[in-house]
């Protein structure tokens, strides 16, 4: 962390104070749809047939709403605005005529980002308490799971947004990453459920880590290496994608 | 002056991009105060070397030092005391005028209660007070120029870097932009910029050079390299068909070199007066223009072609 990135994240939370409103607004009304619709209507008929997963189908699908959340959020934030910033408004162009640094402007757009993601987490822990699907103190630590989580997505969207030649590779990444991710990653029904060979590959994915994670965590069953070894698959994503996010940026801004 | 007190100092600098060679081993050096121009057309390697200069692009080979560093090593430390208005705006559309100047001051490192300050006295300084409040998007070409530059001034900058600061702006705007750079040039402020309009480059440019395919033509201050490289007048004639061939020594001496355009025909003078009725007799042309010498003769005698195509 250092200053100069400070001074690019004031520009995005500048930039964002036109939206916050309907912004905020929209994260706060997400968590109470989706438990509403998902935890108390279909949970509803999930647990009278039995469902096996020990525990009531509100409580199961509350973490997985929030880590995909923290995804979605993060996968989109990296993804239009960075390029964006590139190409459209070319502000990453006009940092690069002050003394900020190349990785000034991925770290301030990280911080951002962060921000956004943690704001969402905040907001649907509190409506998960609400809902009575919170069931330890180690919920606590869901909130910088959920941010890693963030940054496991961000960090590579934002090395694939400097390296796209145009935004159409985006709709491949949302159409065949992300959206599969938040289905099947073990986010409404246990990967297990999967042929072979897809539920091999959920475990590959950050998502899966960081639901299992959130969920040993607000359902109290979390244990010390299997909660290490998540958060540290997630920061191994975040750092590659960081590397990537580095090497791509000088390529396109620094010629 | 030594190369010690050159604000940019450049030898054999080169800039390669893959087998492309954009600039090609440009000695020169610009010193405290003077306005100084790279002249040239589209491709000639001027905003290569500006960007270079701005430590946004690395030297691929030969010597560059901007205020006395390396740009390769200390390019953040450059760019805190460089203003740079790039060929390409980079204002963000969505947020005011105001927001636009504040959120550069901070890039520098302003603190909140300086960068309030020296915003309202650039808003001033380019004449945007009244539009301080208004989103950038909707701002005419000319009002978003002036943006750039004030933005560019934010940090009191030491070494002005302009890249084409009037391309693409109509003539009313393109002397508004001109008068702003005339002040800061008379405040002390040296500037850099590059340009292909040759009436820039003799307005504000205390001394040239002259670029063509990466290298460097000639040097010198535009009344200079005017005199030194054409005639005090020229003579433009214009034919109905084809332009006619004609030998400079055919007009007893009057005549120091002729250029042959694919629709006009130049004659070089001292005395164009004199010329006109000889013109007229012999080349019966449709019409005649006797006019000063200017940089777009000397670019042409020295690569055979015009500025703007």
């Amino acid at each position: 962390m250092n200053v100069y990135a400070l001074r690019v994240y004031e520009y995005w939370m500048l930039s964002y104070r036109r939206v916050w409103k309907g912004s905020i607004v929209t994260t706060a009304l997400n968590p109470v749809l989706y438990l509403t619709a998902l935890g108390v209507g279909l949970g509803k008929l999930v647990n009278r047939n039995g469902s096996g997963l020990g525990v009531p189908y509100l409580d199961y699908v509350a973490p997985g709403i929030l880590a995909s959340t923290a995804m979605l959020i993060a996968a989109f934030e990296s993804s239009y605005p960075v390029m964006g910033a590139i190409r459209w408004t070319r502000t990453f162009f006009a940092q690069l005529a002050t003394p900020l640094r190349v990785r000034d402007s991925i770290v301030g757009h990280q911080l951002y980002v962060c921000t956004r993601v943690a704001t969402a987490a905040l907001l649907y822990l509190v409506v998960l308490a609400g809902f009575g699907a919170i069931h330890s103190w180690l919920a606590v630590f869901a909130f910088p799971s959920a941010i890693l989580l963030g940054l496991a997505f961000s960090l590579p969207v934002t090395a694939m947004a400097a390296w796209l030649e145009r935004d159409e590779g985006f709709n491949a990444l949302f159409r065949f990453g992300v959206t599969p991710m938040f289905l099947f990653s073990g986010t409404f029904f246990p990967v297990t459920r999967l042929p072979h060979g897809f539920r091999e590959l959920a475990y590959v994915t950050p998502t899966w880590h960081g639901v299992v994670l959130m969920r040993s965590l607000t359902l109290g069953d979390a244990t010390f290496w299997w909660s290490l070894g998540h958060a540290a698959y997630l920061a191994a994503w975040a750092a590659a994608g960081f590397a990537l996010a580095l090497r791509t940026f000088t390529r396109r801004l620094v010629t | 002056m030594s190369t010690n007190d050159a604000l940019i100092h450049a030898r054999g600098l080169t800039k390669q991009f893959g087998g492309l060679t954009a600039v090609d081993g440009i000695d020169f050096d610009v010193h405290k105060g003077e306005a100084f121009g790279f002249l040239g057309p589209n491709g000639a390697g001027k905003s290569s070397t500006m960007r270079m200069i701005g430590c946004v692009s690395p030297v691929t080979d030969g010597t560059l030092r901007v205020l006395g560093l390396d740009p390769l090593r200390d390019g953040p430390k450059i760019r805190a005391r460089l203003g740079v208005v790039p060929q390409l705006d980079t204002l963000d559309n969505e947020l005011t005028v105001r927001e636009n100047l504040w959120i550069y001051g901070r890039y520098f490192g302003l603190s909140r209660a300086d960068v309030r300050k020296r915003a309202q006295e650039l808003l001033e300084f380019v004449q945007l007070e009244e539009r301080a409040r208004d989103r950038v998007e909707p701002l005419s070409g000319g009002m978003k120029r002036r943006l750039t530059i004030a933005r560019s001034l934010v940090n009191d900058p030491e070494l002005m870097l302009l890249d084409e600061p009037t391309t693409g702006l109509d003539p009313q705007a393109r002397h508004a932009v001109w008068d702003r750079l005339f002040r800061l040039k008379r405040q002390g402020v040296t500037l850099v910029l590059t340009t292909h309009y040759m009436d820039e480059a003799e307005q504000l440019c205390d001394r040239l050079v002259i670029m063509d395919r990466g290298k460097i033509a000639e040097e010198g201050s535009p009344l200079e390299l005017i005199r030194r490289l054409s005639t005090r007048e020229v003579v433009e004639l214009r034919f109905p068909e084809d332009v006619p061939t004609v030998e400079p020594e055919s007009f007893n001496g009057q005549v120091a070199r002729v250029e042959v355009l694919p629709d006009r025909l130049m004659l070089y003078t001292d005395d164009g007066d004199a010329l006109v009725p000889v013109v007229h007799e012999r080349l019966h042309p449709q019409s005649v223009l006797v006019r000063r010498s200017t940089l777009e003769d000397v670019f042409l005698r020295l690569t055979g072609r015009t500025l703007v195509d």
